[in-house]
Order: C-alpha cells, then structure tokens, then sequence
C-alpha cells in the first residue's frame, strides 16, 4: 500500500497551525465554532423548517384570524381596540418560537448527552462544554429569528401589525423562545434516563401555557384563580409584549418593563443553569 | 536516544464516591512511544485515558501533557492530542467528509486546509469512495476509522485511543493496526488502552497492566513475558468435571500450576518435554496444545483473573 500518509509526511504545503494557534482560536471562537456545527445538521432539514415556519402561520391566521375572528365581537375594545387577528398574530408569533424552542431544547439536548452522544466529539477538541452549550444555543438562537422572521411577514401580508415597530415581535418571539427554552435545555441536560419526560413537559407545561396566556383571548377573561398561569408563563410576558410593538397595545409602562425583565432574567438564569450542567455533566 | 517527556503522571487518582477507579498511578510517556494500558474492562484504563485527555477532573495527583496541566490548560492540552474515544460519537446526520470538515472547525482551522486535508486523511483511512455516504451506512470497522481519521484532523503528535478494535472483527481490526503502525512509523506518540492482550503485542512498546485502578507491572511485552511467565505454556483440557482433581496428580511438573475451571495451564520453558511427562503419568488430556507464554498469562500471575471474562 502506497497511498500518501497524514502528517508531516503528507502534502507539502498543507499543515496545520500550531496547538497554540488552536487552542487560542478555540478560546475565543469555540462557541461558534460549535454552532456552525448545529447549523450545518439544521440544513439537512431546511426544508422542513421552512415549512413549519411558513405553513403554521398560515394555518394558524386563517383558521384563526379570519374563521373565527368572524365570531368574534371586537366592537367593545376588549382585544385592544384592534381586529381580533391583529390581536391574536403577535401571541400566535410567540407560542410558534416557544413550539419550536421547546424542541430544540430537549431532544437534540438528550441525543448530544445520551443517544448519539454528539457533545462527547467536541468535548475531546479544544472547546469548553460551556461553548459546546453556547454554540448550541446560538444556532437555536439564528433558528428562531429565521422562523420568526418568515411567520412576522406573513403576518404582515395579513395586515395584522398596524404599528410600523412590528418588527420587534420578531426579538420578542426570539427572546420568548429562549426564555423558555433555556431553563428547558438545563433540565434537557441533567436527564440521565428517558422516562417521556419530554412528552410530559409538552403536554403539560407548554400547551397549558399556550391555552391559558393570553393568546386566543385577554388574561382578564380568566377567572383569578388560573390568571397566576399567565403571570408566570414566559408567553403571556411575550405576547403582552409583542402587543405593545405589533399594535400598540396600551399597557402601564412599568408592565412593559416587566415582561422585558422577565424574558431576560429567564435567558440568564437558563443559560447559566445550562452552562452549570454541561460543564458537570461532560466533565465527569 | 533521548526522547522527551510528553505525559507524565505522578500519583494519579481519581474516585468517584466511595469507588477509587484510578488508584496513584505514576507513569511517563517518552515522544514517539506506543505507549499501552492493558486491563479488564472496569480496571480504570478509561478513566485514566479521560484525565490524560482533559476532559475528567482528577481527584488527587498530577498530571502533565507537553509540559501543561490539563486542568489548567484544558484547551491547550486539548489542542496538542487527537482522540479515538471508546464509543464512537459521529455525527450520524452528517456525511462521512463533513464529519472531518465540522472537527477540523472546533481546532480553528480554515476550510482551505481542512478539505484537500479531510481528503488525504480518507485515503488514509480507506474510506474515500464513502466521502458523500451517510455515517449510519458505514460499517463497525468503518466507523472506527473514520473516527481515527477525525482524531488526525489537527495533525495531532499524540494519539488516545481508547479499546479502538473492540466489537471489531479480526479483518476489521488488522487493517486498523496497519493503520495505527504506520501512525507509529511517523513518530506519533501511541496511548492506547486494551483487553486485548494480542493488540498490546502488536502496538505497544510499552505497557502497563492495570487492575482495579493500580499498576500491576510494567515494561514491554517480552520484558513482561520473561519476568512473570515461563518461556512456553501447555495447555490441557480433561473435560470441565475433571480439570480440578486432576491438578493435584500434575505437581512437580513444569515451574507452575494454574487450575483453570475450562483448562490447566502448565507454565514450563520446555513445553513439549512437560507434555511428555504428563504422559509418562498416564494422565491422557482431551486436548493439548504447547504454545509461547503471552500477555494473558502475565495477567493471570498477576491478578489471578484472565483479560476478558
């Protein structure tokens, strides 16, 4: 056998930069490095993201927008003074990138540590189980604003945000995803054995959310008893805010400071949970 | 020759709990040495190869690759090894060359070294006309050297690799040794850990047996051999009832005894001629054969058990 060997005694000309060149790299860029890696498994199923982030817009506005929106009396200002599909485009905007968070932080999570053991690869390169959980992060991150983005401009082809700051909704959706989803990936990440934990948190947490946070419907329409489900859920704070961009919805400000508050306390506590539990798990 | 130094270990230890997997272990790895740590399976060879790797703490001890701690310099010293982990962790939904391509990234490197680079490296690895496969269609033996061609993404002058033939069949594993023979010849430092007591003779220039988290002996192979077995070994089958009552009538033949429940092992440095006396007693085995004293034997005088259980 004769074929060329790796190393020194391979190609003249090709080599590769010294450990410290890549150790140094690795340290700053590690994190994207890594993601570069999630995004480039996400493009093997491009397609299918794009039609979910264009086929459940649509489904969702018509169905909801405009079949029941006809049912629907907005005549007394109770969905903010806007028409019934205005009203429900930015928490359907929201719940879609919660949806999608809410997948892609929990199997993929368990498939890195467990099924396929994917983290296990890079975490015997130069990168840091952290940037192993950053770079993960980042690539759901550029996910979500790709999605939101596609659902925000079907939205607008609807006429359903009136405000020229409807764009916003696009972060807002992102940030909401996030919100719930790393607090979601930390716990992802310390499952050592798959009992259907996952099918549980989607039927139990984020449908209950979804159902009971305002979206088809103001949260004052709740009997006080369940209201408290939206105070907590990261998509009524989403929604409620989303609102403000998309329409205008009047709200104190201080609520709208609030919602921002929660979302972004949300993402650090999940984050850093996430970072905890990644550099404990993969360092064992 | 002088060699330098690229691992040292001082008193290393690593528990977990109550459970001391890595027991104060000391060794050092010369530059360019095929360096081996062969043990049963639990015997804290992993652990070890996940501590020199950087990727487990360790408890007690130190620890140094290429002059830097890895707890400290985990990146650095990360940087400097190429890894063959036990179980294969491949990017399943990406094909065979963007698994090199992806890996080549996590070191920084420039897609302008990395692609004539993930190519050369499937040549080596034979697995060139499986450059656009899906990783699910390759092979056990398949996989394994896409996974040694991945850990040579960087140009590494250390290689871990950690059981890299088990679950492999015999052809599968002899085109690996080829491969990992020839990593040798270029002056690339070998750490590899084994139950296979034929792998650990044919790679490594030196060992370690390790057993229950501690160095049992160590040396080369042959240096092994001739310091805890005899020269040749016979080995006798009278069927599973008999092999233990018939021990006691084989005394005084041979330099040692060793009562298996499947068989008797005879260590002797005239094979044939302890064969022949075994006859001379009228004991007439079912089987047996007369063969070279290996690394197995050296584990069992050691620890009592064999490798592989």
């Amino acid at each position: 056998m004769t074929e060329p060997l790796p190393g020194a005694a391979g190609r003249p000309g090709l080599q590769a930069h010294a450990p410290e060149v890549s150790a140094a790299r690795a340290r700053r860029w590690g994190a994207f490095y890594y993601a570069e890696q999630v995004l480039r498994v996400m493009k093997g199923y491009t397609w299918s993201i794009v039609m979910y982030s264009v086929g459940q817009p649509v489904a969702y506005l018509f169905a909801m927008g405009v079949g029941l929106a006809t049912l629907v009396d907005t005549g007394n200002g109770a969905f903010g003074g806007v028409s019934y599909l205005a009203f429900i485009a930015p928490a359907l905007l929201v719940s879609a990138a919660v949806m999608t968070a809410a997948n892609e932080f929990t199997f993929p999570i368990m498939d890195g540590f467990k099924w396929r053991r994917i983290y296990y690869g890079p975490h015997a390169s130069p990168l840091a189980p952290q940037q192993i959980a950053a770079g993960q992060i980042i690539a759901v991150t550029l996910r979500l604003l790709l999605q939101s983005a596609i659902y925000f401009a079907a939205v607008a082809l609807f006429g359903a945000a009136p405000s020229g700051w409807g764009w916003a909704s696009v972060l807002v959706a992102t940030l909401t995803g996030l919100a719930f989803g790393l607090p979601l990936m930390a716990y992802s990440a310390s499952i050592t054995e798959d009992k259907g934990q996952f099918a549980l948190v989607m039927r139990f947490i984020v449908m209950p959310l979804f159902l009971f946070s305002g979206t088809f419907f103001p949260l004052d329409n709740l009997p006080p008893a369940v209201r408290w489900v939206g105070w907590i859920s990261p998509i009524w704070h989403g929604t409620e805010l989303g609102r403000v961009f998309s329409f205008g919805y009047q709200e104190p400000p201080l609520l709208t400071v609030l919602h921002l508050a929660v979302l972004a306390g949300l993402v650090v506590l999940g984050w850093i949970l996430t970072r905890r539990r990644f550099a404990l798990r993969l360092g064992q | 020759m002088n060699r330098p130094t690229v691992i040292s270990a001082r008193n290393l230890t690593k528990a977990y709990g109550d459970l001391t997997a890595v027991d104060n272990i000391s060794f050092d790895v010369p530059a360019g040495e095929s360096f081996g740590l062969l043990g049963p399976n639990g015997a804290g060879k992993s652990t070890t190869m996940k501590m020199i790797g950087g990727v487990s703490q360790r408890t007690s001890g130190s620890l140094s690759i290429m002059g830097l701690d890895p707890e400290t310099h985990g990146p650095e010293v990360r940087a400097h090894l190429g890894v063959v982990p036990q179980q294969d962790n491949l990017d399943e939904e990406l094909r065979v060359r963007d698994n090199l391509l992806v890996y080549g990234r996590y070191f920084g490197l420039p897609m302008s070294y990395l692609k004539p680079k993930a190519d050369e490296l499937l040549k080596f690895a034979q697995l060139t006309d499986k450059a656009k496969s899906k990783v699910d269609a390759l092979s056990g033996g398949m996989k394994r050297r896409l996974t040694i061609a991945r850990s040579l993404i960087n140009e590494p002058r250390i290689l871990l690799l950690d059981e890299p033939t088990t679950g492999l069949d015999p052809q599968a594993r002899h085109i690996l040794w080829d491969r990992l023979f020839r990593l040798k010849e270029q002056g690339v430092t070998l750490i590899l850990t084994t139950h296979y007591m034929d792998e650990a003779e044919q790679l490594c220039d030196r060992l370690i047996v390790v057993d229950k988290g501690r160095i049992m002996a160590e040396g080369s192979p042959a240096q092994l051999i001739r310091e805890h077995s005899t020269r040749e070994v016979v080995e006798l089958r009278f069927g599973s009832e008999r092999n233990a009552t018939i021990g006691s009538q084989l005394e005084g033949i041979g330099e040692r005894l060793e009562v298996l429940p499947d068989r008797v092992l005879m260590y002797a440095h005239d094979g044939e001629s302890a064969l022949e006396q075994v006859s001379a007693r009228g004991l007439r085995p079912l089987t047996s054969l007369v063969r070279r004293s290996s690394l197995e034997d050296v584990f069992l005088r050691l620890t009592g058990r064999s490798l592989v259980d």
